[in-house]
């Protein structure tokens, strides 16, 4: 009895490592077949479409109501302590560093990860994925690669697009609704964030996500058995991965970048 | 090749996107870090800085003249020694003086520079001579007490 179980967790541990190595050789694979899409760019814009302008509402909707949350939570704690004007340096810190890229990178999962997971994975339940070998097309240069590398540049975009939306959702509650004086809300902002140490990081982490959000969600449909139960699966797979990767990342990027 | 209204699509998604960046980058954020005005270089010892930190503001005035580039401690003078990055802009005469004080009750610390009376003016690679440490929060409390116990001793 003691032996099984030591043998099961034996093999599911050699079984996690073994694809952890596989997911490393298929994102090299990807990487390294990517060069072939300089010459048909509208794979890429194809899918950016599908993946950045479809996610684009709920990114701007999500962020223009962050920021309202964070203007209104921010003007109580601080008003306390008489610091009401330091509203939009928290509001922009807030978002440019971790709101942003976070929520950004959750909702993207959600939205646009799934999507991907389930297209491939009905792809490969279709055939069309063998289909495409049989006709001497790399699926992972026709399929994944511009799909990759759409969600590269979406990612970091939106995390953009919803840090601006936030800022501006938080000079709404904050200066229209509640009073603070506008010059010092944008003044505050402007001299306590740091272009380079909070506004770039915030953009590399982004892209960071950006690139594991994508892989994970084109690695888990390109994994599923092709049955419906496991494509179904997969999308879960992939939603529940990329979170506790983005939380993971994050707090590692955080550990790098803003330690000193 | 031909053009499809996917494309105008995505090239709004982009345009958005950049302009977003481009109002965190000059609207949100302070873009002195990236400012290409010249600046030139000297060098304050003090016996403490505090809480003083590289990128801190140095004030005349009120007005922001430089920052602080770099800290180090003077393992001859056991001093820690700063280097100022002057805007090149703003001259200062030789004999000025350098003291680290705190913006707020509680908020960062900053360099004030107080203009001295010298004709020349200080250069790059200069040393300000005169310089005042941070006003340190256990420092006053201690002299407070000694203060109070000794005024106890008079009294008796």
């Amino acid at each position: 009895m003691g032996r099984s179980l030591l043998a099961s967790l034996g093999t599911t541990v050699r079984d996690y490592v073994e694809s952890l190595g596989y997911a490393t050789r298929t994102f090299f694979t990807m990487i390294g077949l990517s060069g072939g899409l300089l010459r048909r760019p509208r794979l890429i814009v194809e899918q950016l479409h599908f993946i950045g302008n479809y996610s684009l509402l709920i990114i701007t909707l999500s962020g223009l109501f962050v920021g309202m949350v964070l203007g209104l939570q921010g003007y109580y704690t601080l008003n306390k302590y008489g610091a009401s004007e330091s509203l939009g340096l928290l509001v922009a810190l807030g978002l440019t560093r971790e709101l942003g890229p976070v929520i950004t990178a959750l909702l993207f999962a959600g939205r646009a990860g799934t999507s991907l997971t389930a297209e491939i994975g009905l792809m490969k339940a279709g055939e069309q994925l063998s289909a495409m070998e049989m006709m001497a097309v790399n699926p992972i240069q026709r399929v994944l690669a511009p799909r990759f590398w759409a969600g590269v540049v979406a990612v970091p975009l939106l995390a953009s697009i919803f840090s601006a939306v936030g800022i501006f959702g938080g000079y709404l509650v904050g200066v229209k609704l509640i009073g603070v004086d506008a010059g010092a809300f944008w003044s505050q902002m402007q001299s306590g964030v740091d272009l380079w140490k909070d506004v770039f990081n915030g953009f590399v982490k982004s892209v960071v996500f950006g690139i594991a959000i994508t892989f994970i969600a084109l690695y888990q449909g390109y994994e599923a058995r092709p049955t419906p139960e496991d494509v179904a699966g997969a999308t879960t797979r992939s939603v529940v991965v990329s979170s506790l990767m983005i939380w993971w990342l994050d707090f590692m990027l955080t550990a790098l970048m803003f330690s000193r | 090749m031909q053009r499809k209204s996917l494309d105008v699509w995505v090239g709004l998604f982009i345009v958005i996107g950049v302009a977003a960046l481009m109002f965190l980058a000059l609207k949100a954020g302070n873009n002195s870090s990236f400012s290409l005005s010249k600046t030139y270089e000297i060098t304050a010892k003090f016996d403490n800085i505090g809480s003083l930190r590289p990128q801190a503001a140095v004030k005349a005035s009120g007005v922001v003249v430089g920052r602080v580039a770099q800290i180090a401690f003077d393992d001859k003078s056991y001093k820690a020694a700063v280097t100022l990055e002057m805007d090149s802009t703003y001259k200062f005469p030789k004999d000025s003086s350098a003291k680290i004080l705190t913006s707020g009750l509680l908020g960062e610390q900053y360099i004030g520079i107080e203009a001295g009376g010298d004709e020349k003016n200080l250069a790059a690679g200069d040393k300000i001579a005169r310089t005042q440490s941070a006003a340190v929060l256990e420092d006053l409390i201690n002299q407070f007490i000694y203060s109070k116990a000794a005024e106890g001793k008079d009294s008796n």
